[in-house]
This record gives C-alpha cells, structure tokens and sequence, in this order.
C-alpha cells in the first residue's frame, strides 16, 4: 500500500492518519427499497481486483471524509477527493 | 506406502532414496463427477472425504499454483475450539476432534500440538466476556480455564503483567487447542486423497466457469476445459474473482493478514499466548522461531504482501505483551490473501445454480478448521444436504437476519 495519501485538504499525510470505511462506490437505497436492494447494498461487495473507490476518513488531520481511488492489487493511488464534493459530482 | 517406523529404517538402509512422490502428477481427464477448485488445505481435506468417506472417487482438485501455496502455507499455525456463538462452536469442536484424530486417519504426521491456547484479558470486563465464553464452551462439551493472575504468573512469568494501560489480569485456557504444521496438513491431505483415486492438478488455473441452460457443465482453465458434474469452490482470498466467474454475488472482501517468525531460540514460549489488549498472538515452532502475527492491514486487497506500518504495529503490540521481544531478531514476514466475511463467519453452502457449491469466508481463522471444512462440505456436495454443524453457515444468513457475529461487530470485515 502506498504509505502516503494527498489529502486534498491536508496535503500529503501518511496513511495512518486515516481510517477505512470501505466501498465509496455504494449508493444508500432509498427506506423504502426492497429487502434484497438493502442486503445487497449492506452485505454484498463487488470486491474487485483492480480499481475501487474507498471511504477513508482523515481522522487524524482534518476530519473530512474523503473517497480514494486506488488499485487493491497494485496499491496505486488514483485520486483523492473529498466525500462531499464526490457526492456533488456523482449526484448522489 | 505407509509410513511406520519399519518404512524408516528401511528407506534409511536404502540411502532414502526410494521414497516415492506422496502423490501422482495428475493430467486432467475431459470429465470428473466433482472438480474442487483451489488446492489449499479446504480443498484438498474435501476432496479426501468426498473419496474416503462419501465414495465420491472420480475427483480432481484444480490449483494454479502448487499446493500449499496459498493461506494453508502461509498461517501462523493455531488450532483451537474456544468460539461462544452456538453457529460456531459445535463446527470448530468437531475440527478439533478430526485433528486428534488426523495423524492417525492419515498415517501422515502432522505434527498436532496441543500446548494449549491462552487469551489474555486486561480488565474487569474482558474477564466477564471471557467467562461468559468458556461457559458457552462448556454449554457445548469443551473444556476451558479461567487462569487468574497468580497462577498465569507462575506459569507465562515473561509476560508484563503491570503495563500501565493493558495489565494483565489473566486469561482464558483451553488446554487441547494449539498447533498444527500447517504445510503437513496440505501434504497429508493430498496424499490421501491421491491414494484414493482423486487427480490433483497443480499449476492449473480455473479461468471461466461454462453453463449451459443454468446449469455449470465444466470449467476453462490454463489446461484446457475440463468437464464436470459438480463444481465446487475453495479459493480462499479470491472467492469473489471464482464466483464473478459464475455470475454470484458475495458478502466478502479480499483482505491481507501479516505473520513474522524470528530467529530460532531455545524453548521459551510453551503456549500459544493471544494478547487481548488488541491482537496479538504469538507461539514457538519446534524449531525454535517464535511465529507472531495481528490484525489485518485495514484496507482490501489481492496483493500478497502486506505493509510496513502493519507489521510496526504487530511489533508494538508484541513488547507491550513480552517485553523480552525486543531483543530478538525478525527473521521473514510474509502476508496472505484471506476472504474476509461480512459477519467473521465462513460460508459453506449451495449457490443458486443447483450444481455449484461455495466454501469461503474463512477470514483468517479457517487453518483450524481445515478438517471439518473438508468433512461438511464433502458431505454437501455428496449429498446435498448440509451437515448439522455447518447449518449456521449458510450463504443466506445475512438476508434471514442469523449473521454469526463473533466479534459484534456488524457487516464491517475490516472489524473481524
Ligand atoms: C498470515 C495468516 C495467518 C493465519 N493464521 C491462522 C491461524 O493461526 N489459525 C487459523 O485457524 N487460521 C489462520 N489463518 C487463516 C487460514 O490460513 C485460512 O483461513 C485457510 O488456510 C484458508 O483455506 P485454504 O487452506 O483452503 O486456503 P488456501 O490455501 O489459500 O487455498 C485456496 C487455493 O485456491 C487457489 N486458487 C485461487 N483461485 C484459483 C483459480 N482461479 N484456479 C485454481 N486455483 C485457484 C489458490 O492458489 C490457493 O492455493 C491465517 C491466514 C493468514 C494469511
Ligand atoms: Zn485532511
């Protein structure tokens, strides 16, 4: 994994500043979907090997929720952006 | 050729040079009523029972790398029954008693030592959970110990017992559990299961899954296709890349777990010790090197190496625990790639295609319980019915609300 992420608030920090939340790519079904769309989207993963997009928190810097793309193989870092300003972006 | 005292001296009188291959070199045949793939310790224990014990004979297990090469050669070792949901305990017991049983079951040694597990606790609290555990062990028939502080000292004198944030108070024993050689147990499976007609092929890597009106006819791999009546899948850590194969959507994600092994010393370490002021747990090989290892790195993926902050926390913890560590000299790490449950739990079952049967989720607790895997989901795929210790762990769980949630700690796998 690389050891540093560029928090785009913080500037570059080691990644132990952060902490996991999991799969960005999820989008939170509405109260009212199916039971199997909620068990789906609280249990069951894509899990790819290659390109994901993750929540990672800068618990330890500015507290902001960030996604990270990044490859969970190659451990390449793709992007870093804010949680808020990807949830404007992806209309979520 | 059985091993025995007398087959020792005499290939020693022979020069040892006239040991055979503990198994054949298989070709794929163009049909098999079962292929299993993944030659791990799971797949390897199944395919033995299907043959020896559910007379399941024209077998093949499929491996893209060579056997053992996957979590079962890479895992610190530790065999123990000391779960408290009643979804898991009666199904690591019954591995526990397939363990005492294996060496004899396989003519094969593999070096079962049961030196007993230990699980620290460090408050008032931790002592209650551990209680509330070993009752829920005794509920099932295992033994378990509550060690108080006194008697741990005279017994683990190594430990520090007043760190100012984690002092130990005590721990929680179960004498029967501890090691086992974890490359023997794939060995020693594949030979049996060898001397029982299954053809295990190395280096072959299953690459699409073929079906034909829903129903799965055979795999492609490195080696052509293969045709098959029944598929089953034990591909630790790469559960999800088999299963896309086959269009199945799974509650797993592909974490790394980190182990370390020092240089060899002198017998020091008689238990496996589990510090609970995070994780950490640490036992001796009978060659001497202490085998250590802790929490996952935290972050998905399929990269069999794990990260240095990791192992610096692994380190951390271990000199909080022994304070002794310090002096001594890390001789390897190494990392596997493990399929992390969304309950901690494994999952052994059918898949909606009614011949294809999943074994997965393993986490990193799944070495302990090679044996009764093998021996559950054999008996799943032979007769299509799940055998009553692995009915907890079925594929449906999450959705009928029975997660077996050991930690509680919800559909987190990082957690587990
Ligand atoms: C560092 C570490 C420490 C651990 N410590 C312990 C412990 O102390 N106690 C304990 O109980 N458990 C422990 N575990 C967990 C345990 O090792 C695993 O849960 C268990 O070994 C998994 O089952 P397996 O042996 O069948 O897996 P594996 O040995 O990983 O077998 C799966 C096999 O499938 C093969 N495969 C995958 N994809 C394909 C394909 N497409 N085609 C063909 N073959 C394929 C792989 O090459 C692999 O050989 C540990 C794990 C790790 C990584
Ligand atoms: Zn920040």
């Amino acid at each position: 994994m690389a050891s540093l992420i560029t928090c785009p608030h913080c500037g570059v920090r080691p990644k132990e500043e952060f902490t996991i939340r999991g799969d960005a790519s999820l989008v939170r079904p509405a109260p009212t979907a199916s039971d199997e769309t909620w068990h789906d989207y609280v249990y069951v993963r894509a899990n790819p090997r290659g390109r994901t997009l993750e929540h990672w928190q800068h618990a330890g810097g500015c507290r902001r929720f960030l996604v990270v793309e990044r490859d969970t193989f190659t451990h390449e870092v793709y992007s870093v952006t804010d949680g808020a300003a990807f949830a404007r972006e992806n209309g979520k | 050729m059985r091993y025995s005292a007398f087959s020792i001296v005499k290939n020693a009188l022979s020069g040892n040079l006239k040991w055979k291959p503990q198994w054949r070199q298989a070709e794929p045949k163009s049909h098999y009523d079962v292929i299993i793939v993944g030659g791990g310790g799971h797949g390897l224990a199944t395919a033995y029972y299907l043959a020896k014990e559910f007379g399941v004979k024209n077998v093949a297990v499929l491996e893209k790398g060579y056997l053992g090469s996957g979590n079962v050669g890479r895992n610190t070792t530790i065999v123990r029954s000391n779960y408290m949901l009643p979804g898991n305990e009666p199904f690591y017991e019954f591995s526990m008693k397939l363990w005492e049983g294996l060496e004899r079951e396989l003519n094969y040694n593999v070096m079962l030592s049961q030196r007993g597990v230990i699980m620290l606790y460090h408050s008032d609290g931790q002592r209650d959970a551990y209680i509330r555990r070993g009752n829920a062990m005794w509920m099932e028939g295992v033994a378990a110990e509550l060690i108080e502080r006194d008697q741990l000292k005279k017994m683990i004198p190594f430990l520090n017992y007043d760190h100012a944030r984690y002092p130990i108070l005590g721990g929680l024993l179960q004498r029967r559990a501890g090691t086992a050689r974890h490359d023997a147990v794939a060995w020693g499976y594949a030979r049996g299961a060898d001397r029982h007609g299954v053809d295990i092929i190395e280096h072959c890597e299953v690459t699409a899954i073929r079906r034909e009106n829903g129903v799965v006819t055979g795999v492609e791999t490195t080696k052509g296709f293969i045709g098959c009546g029944k598929l089953a899948l034990a591909a630790a850590g790469n559960t999800s890349r088999v299963g896309e194969m086959a269009d199945l959507k799974l509650p797993i994600e592909s974490h790394v777990l980190q182990a370390f092994v020092t240089e060899g010393l002198k017998p020091c370490i008689d238990h496996v010790i589990v510090y609970g002021g995070g994780h950490f747990y640490i036992s001796q090989s009978d060659k001497g090197g202490l085998v250590f290892g802790g929490e996952i790195d935290g972050y998905t993926s399929y990269a069999q190496r794990g990260n240095l902050a990791t192992a610096e926390h692994v380190m951390e913890e271990g000199v909080t625990m022994i304070p002794g560590l310090s002096r001594v000299r890390v001789l390897r790490s190494w990392a596997g790639v493990m399929d992390m449950s969304m309950d901690g739990s494994p999952i052994i079952d059918r898949t909606p295609i009614d011949n294809l049967y999943l074994n997965c989720g393993w986490c990193y607790g799944g070495f302990k319980a090679t044996p009764a895997s093998g021996y559950c989901f054999a008996h799943l795929i032979a007769k299509n019915d799940t055998h009553p210790v692995a009915r907890f762990l079925r594929l449906d769980r999450f959705a009928r609300g029975y997660a077996v949630d050991e930690a509680g700690a919800g559909p987190q796998p990082n957690l587990h």
